[in-house]
């Protein structure tokens, strides 16, 4: 492909993706409402990660915790352990590690299966009935990961601290209530409601892409594998860029 | 009898493949019309600009004089709810159970609510395909013909002034596709719907149907009465005929 025609690709992608964007937008406050759907998707994206999330984010707090206290230890520092984790668990790692897993679970499946549903003709039959895809397949699926991305962050946040926590105290033997002090008064809300503001917009990212990249989906089973694929590389890439953007941000004025 | 949908001079082509060249047909209020024509000649195609889903390269779809191209999102959704169209591959929501999809457009078209009542007219479709008591079974769990008829089943739901069959009984056997070429009848008469259908059942269609429009390389190269297209001297339409026929009645 030249450089011409791959960039005239390029913006017209962008274009369409704007375009979609601007359709989900609108749609979101388009009658009539279909609660079902969004309980449907809330269900899950929500409930049905909390397993993954409790096995990652704990491992991720423990982990945590086995690094700082032996990086602190030299200066006899390890008891801001509990701080340490809990601030950047707040900030970063909860989010993004939240996503990246509902990326690879709800995201890809997401872009499976509105594609799947693109090449058998589901989505035209849907169109004939006068509905429209957007409508009844993006917009409870973009709301439902709005909403749930921040709580299961918030679900990570608890458990990456507890995990972070019996490491600390069970196996380091370091003074609970010193280390809970300590964290609880270094811990700003600020820290965990970026967090969750974080989570909120890259919820929004994730299910926007991965919708359109099933609905776009080329035919045949090798066109939805692909378009699967393209969603969770496009979708992983764009968080991170966004974490980076938003981390700067919040830097300035919520921290 | 009144001009219902108007095709003018319709192309549509994909990249480099020309579909269709400039089709012109208008179909009347409440005929049977067929569309014959060999695989990959652009029939579903043009159901599918007929519908608004495929926006043809040029030519008009008029549908009441309404040029469907023009209209906007709630005018376009206002025509599309007088059509049904039942897909040459069903195209049944696979995660929706039998009584679902039928309901489907009962709910979002008509916005019915009623429990009862939705139920009754899902147990009533059932019935006109003789597929009673599935209504809890998954597409999955069906046969492609079974799958086929309820998607036919979805399409006529609403009673919609129009009607698109594609390749309605083509995978079931003699005896069933007769039974929905009864049923398009039946509609046609006892409703007064409108019905456009695809078909490689040549007999069939010379039986059932107003009119018999034949399509070739994405151009009309016959159509009008059934008996008048019988007669048509165009090398394909009697390479059709006779090859359909024979099978059944040269014996
Ligand atoms: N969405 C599409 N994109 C590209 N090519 C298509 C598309 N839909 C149909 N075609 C092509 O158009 C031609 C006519 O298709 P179709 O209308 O399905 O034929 P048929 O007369 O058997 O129904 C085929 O060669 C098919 O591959
Ligand atoms: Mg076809």
């Amino acid at each position: 492909m030249t450089v011409l025609a791959f960039s005239r690709d390029l913006f017209e992608r962008i274009g369409n993706f704007t375009i979609f964007l601007a359709q989900t937008v609108r749609f979101l406050f388009k009658r009539p409402v279909r609660p079902r759907l969004y309980f449907e998707q809330m269900e899950r994206i929500g409930v049905h990660s909390v397993p993954i999330i409790t096995l990652s984010s704990l491992a991720i707090g423990m982990i945590f915790a086995l690094q700082m206290v032996s990086l602190l230890q030299p200066f006899r520092a390890e008891i801001a352990t509990g701080s340490a984790v809990a601030i950047t668990m707040a900030r970063e790692f909860a989010p993004v590690i939240t996503t990246l897993m509902l990326i690879a679970k709800n995201g890809s499946a997401m872009a499976a299966e509105i594609g799947t549903m693109k090449v058998t003709e589901q989505i035209d039959a849907m169109e004939t009935m006068s509905v429209d895809p957007i409508h009844y397949l993006v917009v409870p699926r973009v709301v439902a990961s709005i909403i749930m991305f921040p709580m299961l962050t918030m679900l990570a946040n608890i458990v990456g601290v507890v995990g972070a926590y019996v490491i600390s105290v069970g196996v380091y033997d370091l003074e609970g209530a010193t280390y809970l002090s300590q964290m609880f008064r270094d811990l700003k809300p600020n820290d965990v409601i970026s967090g969750l503001i974080k989570a909120a917009v890259m919820g929004a990212i994730v299910s926007t892409i991965c919708t359109y990249h099933g609905l776009h989906s080329g035919s045949g089973a090798k066109g939805v594998g692909e378009s699967s694929t393209n969603a969770v590389v496009a979708s992983s890439v764009a968080i991170l860029i966004a974490d980076y953007v938003m981390a700067m941000i919040m830097m300035q004025v919520m921290y | 009898m009144s001009t219902l949908i108007e095709l003018q001079e319709l192309s549509k082509a994909f990249g480099d493949l020309h579909v269709l060249r400039g089709v012109d047909l208008s179909f009347a209020d409440r005929e049977v019309t067929s569309l014959i024509g060999q695989s990959g000649t652009g029939k579903s195609v043009l159901f599918k600009c007929m519908m608004g889903l495929i926006e043809p390269d040029q030519g008009r779809v008029l549908y009441e004089g309404k040029d469907l191209h023009e209209l906007d999102e709630d005018s376009l959704a206002e025509v599309r709810r007088s059509f049904g169209y039942a897909f040459q591959d069903d195209a049944l929501f696979d995660s929706m159970n039998v009584g679902e999809n039928i309901a489907f457009p009962l709910r979002e078209v008509l916005g019915m609510r009623k429990r009862r009542q939705l139920r009754e007219r899902v147990a009533e479709m059932l019935d006109w395909i003789e597929l009673p008591g599935i209504e809890k079974k998954l597409p999955s769990e069906l046969s492609g013909g079974m799958r086929k008829r309820v998607g036919i089943a979805r399409a006529l739901a609403i009673k919609p002034k129009v009607l698109l069959f594609d390749e309605p009984t083509s995978g079931l056997d003699p005896v069933l596709g007769q039974t929905i070429n009864d049923l398009v009848l039946r509609v046609n008469k006892e409703l007064g719907l409108t019905c456009i259908l695809i078909t490689h059942d040549i007999p069939a269609a010379f039986r059932i149907s107003d009119r018999v429009v034949f399509l070739h390389e994405g151009e009309v190269i016959a159509q009008g009465a059934p008996a008048k297209v019988m007669r048509s001297d165009h090398d394909m339409v009697r390479r059709f005929i006779e090859n359909s026929f024979s099978s059944t009645e040269g014996a």
